[in-house]
């Protein structure tokens, strides 16, 4: 019959209309900036870079080899390399960036320069809420602004902090077991060369 | 003064206070001095309840689709309009260069001046209308078609070929609709026998036992109701007739160039116009301002009117946030032939039943003739429409 | 003869003035508004609140929009501009204003005529929107009903000349 729909659709918009203030099930408006949503853990807005330790600036692991800054689509990323080396976390005497500069206002959160980083420097935030009223520099953010350390990483992406602090460890302990095996046998190699000197020398052209 | 009836005098307070105010002047001018505190009245009290309607309208249609509507400003967002009125009176006014600067000027200016004089013959409490005009109903009608020329007017001043567009279909639906508008009041005057909205209301004011008189209560009065309320609706461009305004299709329509405080104008207007349609509703037939049931008289009759014509806003706000928009065709279809037909019938089923006569013989062939009408007209629409099963085809 | 009778008989002949003498078509038919607005308010000035109310609803609410409506869907390719120089006033403004001045000359002398022939003006008859349904009914049925079939004619013409069109594509 004609107007059917029309009663039918009326009732069922009375429904909502009485039903959103009896059930919490269908006001799903979240009261933002009272009430905030959590980010899934793959979000990602713009980089950071990571430090290690308590020191940011001791502890940053960019080494300043320049892929990121070379690989972003927009070139939003300036990188000036230090002109002397520091050692790193592991001890190896590494470059530093003496500047790290990303426009934030050009970066498109591509992930690029994390995906190409070889040292697990550079990683994604999920911070949205970065509006200024500066608008000359508000939207650059330097090596400081922008080094967060490693226990801020774990706590926004806990997974993949986890995965890449197992990776680090693994390449670490690599690492360190092929130099002490090239220590060992560095060494034995040194000591073989000694109980040789002792022994009768053997024909000429033995160890040097 | 003890003894005094409690009840009657809060029913009568305002026109005690108007009396009380007319007496510090001299006698010469006591009628001008009533006059202007009623259109005063008139002026701070339909303005104000604007307001509350817009943050109404914004809340109510916000919990009908499942959100909160605004509640930033003010306890529960009940300050919204004071917002909106300092938006709109900040904002730059921005007139097109070739638009035809007087003409733009005065479409708003005359269109909130037509809807103001709609309020001067509304019976809003017993004793309680500004003008009591013996044409009074024919009055409120006129003023309404000069609403029509105010659009016109706004589209074709703002030499905007879309403004221009929905001016024309605003204008169309307008004109197409007032007829309907005007027959279905024309059968509550055949059976009050008077113009005057007073008298109208009192023709309602009776009861049988606690039911009362009201014309809405008769079977050709609840099909001039619903008749009257559809072509309301589109009168004042709401939805779903609201195409010539509607905020997805042209802009805003033939407003689209206006900003500031002019927009802010046209707003009110329409809504202005929307409480006088359903001040006009209430009166001819929910009664005006007399109770439902007889006992209820103890409240004072403006507070009776005044609650009516908000629920009349509040079915104006649900049909909003349910219905979706008719097209500007389908508009028209629907005007001329289903509601004219059915408000024409209404007029001979009125007739037939003053010339019935008492008794319930009349109710059972009335409202008989009625159904089998609204029933055989819904089917005959309905039959052209073939709502076959729809084939999509895609893109190989 | 009171001061509303001369307030009103001036926004009548302005707007009347108007009507011929401005340049833009749009402006005349929104001045021809005035006039009737005028002669409305003339009518209700004389008691007859009838004549008054309906002069609004329909020449301004449905004859003005029928002239503006024409104007528009006829001239739509002249765009006028707006106004240069101030020339507000139509090139062929005395014309106009000879033709409506002869009209005028002529309408007055035909009702001076009759009023010389009409007897002692007596006590006005007050006239209710009931004695009009009456004699609309009573004694004026045949004027009526030709009325109406002639609006049914014009709705049945305006229905086929768009039908029409619609068919010519």
């Amino acid at each position: 019959m004609l107007g059917e729909g029309i009663i039918k659709g009326m009732l069922e918009t009375a429904k909502n209309f009485a039903g959103s203030y009896v059930s919490k099930e269908r006001l799903t408006t979240v009261q933002y900036p009272e009430e905030r949503e959590a980010l899934p853990e793959a979000s990602r807005n713009f980089p950071i870079l990571i430090y290690d330790g308590p020191e940011w600036e001791a502890g940053l692991r960019c080494v300043a080899c320049q892929i990121c800054e070379k690989e972003c689509p927009p070139k939003c990323i300036l990188i000036e390399k230090s002109a002397d080396k520091k050692p790193d976390a592991v001890g190896k005497p590494q470059f530093y960036p003496t500047r790290f500069d990303i426009d934030i206002a050009v970066c498109m959160s591509c992930q690029i320069c994390v995906e190409v980083c070889p040292f697990e420097a550079i990683k994604m935030d999920k911070e949205f809420e970065l509006a200024t009223d500066d608008r000359f520099g508000g939207l650059l953010h330097d090596r400081h602004q922008l080094a967060k350390s490693n226990e801020y990483y774990h706590q926004i992406h806990p997974v993949e902090a986890a995965e890449v602090d197992a990776r680090l460890a693994e390449e670490r302990a690599a690492a360190a077991a092929k130099s002490k095996a090239a220590a060992e046998a560095a060494a034995a190699k040194a000591a073989a060369a000694k109980a040789g000197a002792e022994k009768p020398a053997p024909p000429a052209g033995g160890g040097a | 003064m003890s003894g005094m009836n409690v009840p009657a005098t809060i029913d009568q307070i305002f026109i005690l206070f108007t009396d009380w105010v007319a007496h510090f002047f001299p006698a010469a001018i006591r009628p001008i001095v009533g006059v202007v505190l009623g259109v005063i009245g008139i002026i701070s009290v339909f303005p104000g309840l604007f307001a509350l309607t817009t943050v109404f309208e914004r809340k109510g249609l916000g919990r009908m689709q499942n959100r909160y509507g605004p509640n930033r400003v003010g306890p529960f967002g009940f300050f919204q309009p004071v917002a909106d009125g300092i938006k709109a009176l900040t904002k730059e006014d921005v007139v097109p260069f070739r638009a035809d600067g007087v003409l733009h000027f005065l479409a708003p200016v005359v269109l909130l001046a037509a809807v103001f004089m709609g309020f001067a013959i509304l019976p809003v409490g017993r004793n309680m209308v500004l003008v009591d005009m013996d044409a009074g109903l024919l009055f409120f009608f006129a003023m309404g078609a000069s609403t029509e020329l105010s659009v016109f007017m706004a589209g074709w001043s703002s030499r905007n070929k879309y403004s221009l567009l929905g001016a024309m279909r605003a204008v169309a639906q307008m004109i197409s609709y007032e007829i309907p508008l005007l027959l279905s009041s024309v059968v509550v005057i055949m059976v009050a026998g008077t113009l005057s909205l007073p008298k109208i209301v009192e023709a309602q004011a009776g009861y049988t036992g606690i039911w009362p008189h009201w014309y809405v209560f008769t079977p050709w009065g609840l099909a001039a109701f619903l008749m009257f309320g559809i072509a309301a609706t589109s009168e004042t461009n709401r939805s779903p007739f609201d195409l010539p305004e509607g905020e997805s299709e042209l802009v805003a329509g033939y407003f689209t160039e206006y900003s500031g405080f002019k927009f802010a104008i046209f707003f009110i207007a329409e809504y202005l116009a929307m409480f006088s349609m359903s001040g006009i509703a209430t009166t001819l037939f929910l009664g005006g301002w007399s109770a439902p049931l007889s006992f209820l008289n103890v409240l004072p009759s403006w507070f009776w009117f005044f609650s009516k014509v908000m629920c009349f806003i509040f079915i104006f706000i649900w049909v909003r946030g349910t219905l979706p928009r008719l097209r500007q065709d389908q508009l028209m279809n629907f005007a001329w032939k289903f509601v004219l037909p059915f408000t024409l019938l209404d007029l001979f089923v009125t007739a037939l039943w003053r010339f019935m006569g008492e008794g319930w013989a009349r109710w059972i062939v009335c409202s008989a003739i009625l159904i089998a009408a609204y029933v055989a007209m819904g089917r005959v629409g309905m039959f052209r429409k073939n709502f076959a099963h729809r084939r999509y085809r895609y893109a190989e | 003869m009171s001061p509303i009778f001369y307030l009103l008989a001036a926004i009548t002949v302005a707007g009347g003035l108007a009507t011929v003498l401005l340049k833009n078509l749009v402006h005349c038919a929104l001045a021809v508004t005035i006039a009737f607005l005028g002669l409305a308010l003339l009518f209700l000035s004389l008691d007859a609140q009838f004549a008054g109310f309906v002069q609004i609803l329909v020449y301004i609410g449905a004859v003005a929009i029928l002239v503006v409506f024409a104007i528009l869907l006829t001239r739509e390719a002249e765009v006028p501009e707006s106004s240069p120089a101030g020339r507000v006033f139509s090139k062929t403004w005395l014309t106009g204003l000879v033709i409506a001045a002869a009209v005028f000359a002529m309408l007055g002398w035909a009702v001076l005529q009759s009023a010389q022939a009409l007897p002692n003006e007596t006590a006005m008859p007050a006239v209710s929107v009931r004695d009009i349904g009456n004699a609309l009914v009573g004694r004026y049925v045949l004027p009526l009903e030709i009325v109406a079939l002639l609006l049914t004619a014009a709705t049945i013409g305006a229905v086929i000349v768009a039908m029409h069109e619609k068919e010519a594509k």
